[in-house]
């Protein structure tokens, strides 16, 4: 009997490696923390009526900005290992397996549990307030959202400790994460976890589609659409399209490797590239998913901070809806090398380098809308202007990689990391620091420390340069991906030294943001305007944090830039009055039930991993319960009173 | 829901079908609509699958040695039928006829349920056969194909049922009806989706 729960324990939680057991104790360290802290101050009650039960889609958006930085960190400490094990040829920091677990969740956690919450965090946040709504359409739907995302994570980092990581890369390819070669669990928390995550996004896709479409504020046509809610738009188009092409690629996998099937096997039938293919199908529309938005958030940014228009308004709506649609014809260069023919690797290579073009039209249009303008080197903008060097050379060494003929070289070698760190990183996550720049006092109602701020911005970007630009020699020299250490004849211990330092830059700029976050919490400036960067879209004619039903008054929108036009109109001296009266307002009721709903999927996924089919099935069942609940409740919503909507503006002193 | 006041009117606001009664219900009939393109999404990723896989029948029997003409011919003519129950259904409730909206219903559930039956036979004698998921990738892909729309069906039957109690609870409603058309709207897409697996899948299986 004790053996046998030794034998189990042996298996169930990982053991023997020292790393590990630091992270054991981290991890029940912070557990017992927040548990003291929660418990000693009696905030129990308010967490749970404040944030694990809200449909606020602005809390709710802090709540994904708080997980995507937590994430940020996770997979970046991960990042660190890596490079820390490559500074020197014939390195024994990580063992051949450790380091693959860590490539494996650094990308799994960077793409979906890090870029997608981070632009959710910005989508929920902004779009309502941009155009004019007071919520997003499903709003119960959204904290399911949330939830899911949120325990999926947990899903997935949770294999660290127990069970043992997936370790065959974020892209889990067949055969090699199929059963015959990958026995352990790590591979079904990757599959479950992605599943569970990919159910809450293609929710958030319909939402926001349909919030979108259906919500705007009188007035606001699509052309009359500020850019990051275009850019919104044309992510949720994606992701619509895309997600259900990766859940079904998961759901084979998974079939595959519990049910015995034989899609991706390589016996009795089954072709291995069917699964690459559906991966990608989904995989290279999701790049653009998450740099849709960063786009959108640099063409708010540079507006703003140039005091300008932005240059070619039209363009760069056609521009996105282009990069939408050519985002699902591109998906084959991935692998170039499977070798379908000239005619198939022809269309995909030509597809790849027609989607160039949208997006050099949109970097244009941020230079002219720079150009003559009154340039203020605010935070958020200093971010978007560093992008553009960034994403150019990340654009240009895209299209290097797609000549096909010549990408047979560059496959899978460190040019291509290099490239796609260029893109993503210079991308999405210089776009989402300078969106969580700029709306940050919006969220808030703190303006983040300027002087912190470009100590972070400057070791990271210094940092990103040390760190990728070898990457693309070592490419050259023919180092390949996923390689866990390499000898010291090869010629790459220089680049590869310097990389590692660029690598540990951009953690310490890292640091400098926790810094100045925590600085500007307590001593930060205050935003009592509500509109610290003299904006041009709604929401910022809101007090910040804005109250929890938006809008006091709907507004009525009469062209572009709509919180511009009517400042402009108040500096010629034509006072435009809110003389409305005060409605009463439909709002949806807070649910602990998404909270609970989610607790459920991570029994069920956890379940799964481990073929607890009985526990599984429960979950299941529990699952099923909570969604009929939903359907026999009829009472979703209250009202807010016309008392107590002129009580909160009074408290802003906006009446 | 929070925005029912600010949604600009439909010219023919209040005159419409019942279930556009109110924005709200309006706004989630839409929101349906797009989930539906997304569960199309995935079918046409397995659809793909299947398109790819459906030779590779390894050392199992092939389409031919496992199609029963006579079963998946009735199975057809059920589902068809039963979209018809339920388009009759959403007629009666357009005409406020609530008697006869929850009976069609029930004769669309029962269609449904016949359906699954047979499938669920079907499926039994292919195992019996020695065709099971594990056999081969033509039919791991034939049974995963299938059996998402099975699944999907024997949803569509619980969910309706929850439907009618709730009718037959708060009556015929602005909600009520929304509820009921946005399933009967997910009941004639799987309608649509047996048409291709009809097609693509039993009639190209017989002809192969």
């Amino acid at each position: 009997m004790l053996h046998n729960a030794e034998n189990f324990a042996s298996h169930f939680f990982v053991l023997g490696n020292p790393m590990i057991y630091g992270a054991d104790v981290s991890i029940l360290l912070v557990i017992f923390g927040i548990v003291f802290v929660l418990t000693y101050y009696k905030k129990w009650g308010w967490l749970w009526r404040e944030w694990l039960t809200t449909v606020d889609h602005k809390k709710i958006g802090i709540m994904y900005l708080i997980a995507a930085l937590l994430m940020l960190f996770r997979g970046g400490v991960d990042a660190i290992l890596m490079r820390t094990q490559l500074i020197m040829p014939n390195m024994s920091f990580l063992k051949a397996q450790h380091y693959n677990e860590i490539f494996t969740t650094h990308g799994t956690i960077m793409i979906l549990f890090m870029a997608m919450p981070f632009i959710f965090a910005m989508m929920n946040i902004v779009v309502p307030l941009q155009i004019g709504a007071r919520d997003v359409a499903f709003p119960y739907l959204n904290a399911i959202s949330f939830w899911l995302f949120f325990f999926a994570a947990m899903l997935l980092n949770i294999s660290f400790v127990i069970g043992g990581s997936p370790d065959a890369g974020w892209t889990s390819y067949p055969p090699l994460a199929g059963i015959t070669f990958d026995k352990g669990p790590g591979e079904n928390f990757y599959l479950l976890a992605l599943q569970i995550t990919g159910i809450g996004s293609m929710a958030t896709g319909i939402n926001f589609f349909v919030t979108i479409m259906k919500m705007r504020a009188p007035g606001m046509t699509l052309m009359r659409m500020p850019l990051f809610t275009w850019s919104v738009l044309a992510a949720s188009i994606i992701i619509i399209f895309a997600f259900p092409v990766l859940t079904v690629a998961l759901t084979l996998l998974l079939l595959d490797r519990l049910a015995g099937a034989h899609f991706f096997t390589i016996f009795d039938g089954g072709n291995p590239m069917m699964y690459v293919n559906l991966f990608w199908m989904w995989g290279h529309p999701e790049v653009y998913i998450v740099v849709l938005p960063a786009f959108g958030i640099f063409s708010e940014v540079v507006a703003t901070f140039s005091r300008k228009r932005t240059f070619g308004y039209a363009s760069m709506v056609a521009s996105m809806i282009a990069i939408a649609v050519i985002s699902f014809f591109t998906w084959v260069h991935h692998f170039f090398t499977m070798g379908a023919g000239p005619g198939v690797n022809s269309f995909f290579a030509v597809a790849t380098m027609i989607i160039a073009i949208p997006t050099g039209v949109k970097v244009f249009n941020w230079l002219f809308t720079m150009y003559q303008g009154r340039i203020k080197m605010h935070l958020p903008m200093l971010w978007a202007i560093a992008f553009i060097p960034n994403f150019a050379i990340g654009g240009a060494t895209g299209v290097m990689l797609s000549v096909a003929p010549a990408d047979y070289q560059y496959h899978n070698s460190y040019f291509l990391i290099a490239h796609f760190h260029q893109v993503l990183i210079g991308g999405t996550v210089f776009g989402m620091l300078a969106g969580m720049y700029y709306w940050w006092p919006k969220m808030f109602g703190i303006i983040l420390n300027e002087r912190l701020g470009r100590w972070a911005f400057w070791f990271f970007n210094i940092g990103f340069y040390v760190c990728f630009l070898p990457q693309y020699w070592l490419g050259w020299m023919g180092m390949t991906r996923r390689m866990y250490t390499y000898s010291t004849g090869m010629g790459w211990s220089l680049w590869n030294f310097i990389s590692t330092i660029g690598a540990y830059m951009m953690g310490i700029g890292f640091v400098f943001i926790v810094i100045e976050v925590g600085y500007s919490i307590l001593y930060g400036e205050r935003d009592l305007t509500g509109d610290p960067w003299d904006g041009r879209t709604l929401e910022w004619s809101l007090p910040s944090p804005a109250p929890h039903y938006n809008f006091a008054r709907i507004p009525e929108i009469a062209g572009r830039d709509a919180w511009w036009t009517i400042k402009e109109a108040r500096r010629k001296g034509d006072p435009v009055v809110e003389s409305k009266p005060f409605k009463p307002i439909h709002m949806p009721n807070d649910s602990g039930r998404p909270f609970v709903l989610s607790v459920l999927f991570f029994v069920f996924g956890f379940s799964m991993v481990f073929t607890w089919y009985p526990l599984a099935f429960v979950a299941f069942l529990g699952i099923l319960i909570s969604l009929i609940l939903r359907s026999f409740e009829y009472h979703t919503d209250h009202t807010l009173s016309v008392e107590e909507i002129r009580h909160t503006e009074e408290a802003y002193g906006r009446v | 829901m929070a925005m029912a006041d600010f949604l600009v009117k439909a010219p023919s606001a209040g005159r419409g079908p019942i279930e556009y009664t109110h924005e709200d219900d309006a706004l989630r009939i839409f929101g349906f609509w797009v989930f539906i393109a997304t569960d199309m999404v995935l079918f046409a990723s397995l659809f793909a699958t299947y398109a790819v896989l459906y030779r590779h029948v390894g050392h199992g029997p092939g389409p031919l040695q496992i199609f029963d003409v006579t079963g998946f011919a009735t199975e057809t003519f059920i589902l068809l039928t039963s979209s018809f129950t339920c388009g009759l259904s959403t007629y009666s409730m357009h005409r406020g006829q609530k008697g006869w909206m929850m009976a069609w219903m029930v004769v669309t559930i029962l269609l449904g349920i016949s359906f699954i039956s047979f499938e669920l036979s079907e499926f039994i004698t292919d195992v019996a056969q020695g065709a099971t998921l594990q056999t081969s990738a033509f039919l791991s892909a034939f049974f995963t194909l299938v059996g998402t729309h099975g699944a999907h069906v024997s949803l569509g039957i619980v969910w309706m049922t929850l439907i009618l109690i709730q009718l037959a609870i708060r009556d015929l409603t602005p909600t009520t009806a929304r509820k009921a058309f946005v399933v009967s709207l997910y009941w004639h897409f799987l309608d649509i989706v047996w048409i291709f697996i009809f097609t693509i899948v039993y009639l190209l299986g017989e002809m192969s």
